[in-house]
């Protein structure tokens, strides 16, 4: 993003927040559900010094990344299965289309009675979201991999492993990056609404305390940190596929 | 019906009289509802170049797919060397039409070599070596770090073929290589695998739309009738060998065949 673009980009919101700001002083409002900008940043800067925002955020990175991690992994090993064994992908399409449109969160009761509250529930509903994008992503990745590439790895005779781990898995990399980009996002989503509605753990159930506890600051606060922890989330994987994608020029042909 | 009969007997006719290495045997073959071949039998004896010539239609890649083990003929049979083919065999290579989807992107063009070798089981020490040697054999040697995409269509062909060579392969299997090339790379490509094919005494299988280019690579000429495709005529090339852009190409001999086959084929798509 170029400066002046970044600039014209800021003019909204910045004057949004100075107005805000004004509006409050003027009226004088003394509200529970309201805070000035002002307090807000105040409220943010010591939840950042007590360790608050720290210690929430890594709570929240753990629930959502590790969840991400079982998900995509499974997806991923469940995908190139079914992607390759067509027999396997119509004998699991029942089942998929059955699990597939539960939502995660409807789940957290199921968690609770199960894991009980903590990580492990935190994760296990984070991993089933997860799984779902990686593993449709994958099937139709594998499934249209150029058929050429894959006679070259017959004539070759290449053993089934040499096949995923040289032809398969680097033709359809590309486009498991961009499965575990959105699986990502939906990690973090489903990891806040988890804190919020049930696991006390993490920036969504600070979120939710400040709210119960009257402290619009902090809530505030909390919100606009789960959005800047999304926004930075998204940034560095989309500089990790650049720098990884970018050393091969041709490696998106694959992927297009 | 007279051209039945020469289809049947050509084979046998071949001078030299090497032994048969590659056999179709009255294969038969249906995509779906869609008769592809119909009753076909051809043999190609060792170190014989065989181009197989026809329209779209004509089942020209099906019978290079079932020689490369890709596809197994529904009925009638393929033999290698004597046994049935039923899988890629390690020393018969194939050269694939779209170099472009052939090669693996993500490799460089030794990495793309590379892939036949460990494929190979070649010891990881002993490979870099040889990919240098492969990859100066067909001229490649100052593009070994560079990805098939920075490399021209020419290139990126030249690299099949060395991927091709890295198989030490006693049969190359080729599905219309040089189809997308212009023409003055292209006929460099066919004298450096005439080149490279003649040093290793490689039997080779090559299908082309290319009636010239047929009868200039070629021991014989194979036209196949499409819908279904069948043997239609084969031609056998007279011509002196090693073959030379200019005057192969002026021989009276190549003129006269160029003429037969090319009547042939008007006729038998009227």
């Amino acid at each position: 993003m170029s400066g002046s673009k970044f600039l014209k980009g800021a003019i909204l919101p910045v004057s949004l927040i100075v107005l805000w700001e004004v509006s409050m002083r003027v009226s004088g409002i003394q509200s529970d559900s309201l805070a000035s900008p002002s307090q807000i940043a105040v409220a943010f800067w010591h939840a950042l010094q007590d360790g608050t925002i720290l210690r929430r955020t890594a709570e929240t990175l753990r629930t959502s990344l590790g969840g991400l991690a079982i998900g995509g992994g499974l997806g991923l090993v469940v995908s190139i299965i079914l992607g390759l064994i067509p027999a396997a992908a119509r004998l699991a399409q029942f089942s998929i289309e059955i699990l597939r449109p539960i939502p995660a969160v409807a789940l957290i009761p199921v968690a609770i009675m199960t894991l009980g509250f903590g990580y492990s529930m935190g994760i296990a509903l984070v991993a089933f979201a997860t799984f779902w994008p990686v593993l449709i992503y994958g099937v139709s990745a594998i499934t249209n991999i150029e058929p050429q590439l894959l006679d070259v790895g017959r004539v070759l005779r290449l053993s089934n492993l040499e096949r995923i781990t040289k032809i398969i898995l680097p033709a359809t990399l590309p486009r498991y990056f961009v499965a575990f980009r959105l699986a990502a996002a939906v990690a973090l989503i489903v990891c806040v609404t988890v804190e919020i509605a049930a696991n006390p753990l993490g920036i969504g159930f600070e979120l939710m305390s400040a709210s119960q506890s009257l402290h619009p600051d902090l809530m505030f606060a909390m919100l606009l940190w789960v959005g800047l922890v999304g926004w930075a989330l998204n940034l560095s994987l989309l500089f990790v596929q650049r720098r990884l994608f970018s050393a091969a020029p041709a490696t998106m042909v694959t992927a297009q | 019906m007279t051209l039945q009969s020469i289809a049947r007997t050509a084979p046998e006719q071949t001078p030299g009289s090497h032994a048969s290495l590659i056999e179709f045997k009255h294969i038969q073959h249906a995509f779906g509802d869609r008769l592809i071949l119909k009753d076909v039998s051809l043999t190609i004896h060792k170190s014989e170049f065989v181009c197989l010539i026809g329209p779209s239609g004509c089942g020209k890649t099906t019978l290079l797919r079932m020689i490369g083990g890709l596809l197994t003929p529904q009925s009638g049979e393929v033999t290698y060397a004597g046994h049935r083919v039923t899988e890629p065999e390690s020393d018969v290579a194939f050269m694939f039409q779209d170099y472009s989807k052939a090669l693996l992107p993500w490799r460089t063009a030794s990495g793309n070599v590379s892939l036949a070798l460990e494929a190979g089981r070649m010891p990881k020490a002993q490979r870099p070596a040889r990919i240098r040697e492969l990859l100066a054999k067909v001229g490649l040697g100052g593009h070994a770090e560079h990805y098939p995409a920075q490399l021209s269509g020419g290139m990126q062909q030249r690299l099949q073929i060395a991927r091709c060579l890295a198989q030490d392969p006693a049969v190359l299997l080729m599905d219309e290589p040089f189809g997308a090339l212009d023409a003055m790379t292209r006929q460099g490509l066919q004298d450096e695998l005439l080149r490279l094919i003649q040093t290793a005494h490689t039997t080779a299988l090559f299908v082309t739309h290319d009636l010239e280019e047929a009868i200039y690579l070629g021991d014989r000429v194979v036209a196949l009738y499409p819908n279904p495709g069948r043997v239609a005529q084969v031609f056998k090339v007279d011509l002196p060998r090693p073959r030379n852009q200019l005057t192969t190409r002026e021989h009276p001999e190549f003129l006269r065949l160029r003429r037969e086959i090319f009547d042939f084929i008007r006729e038998a798509e009227a």
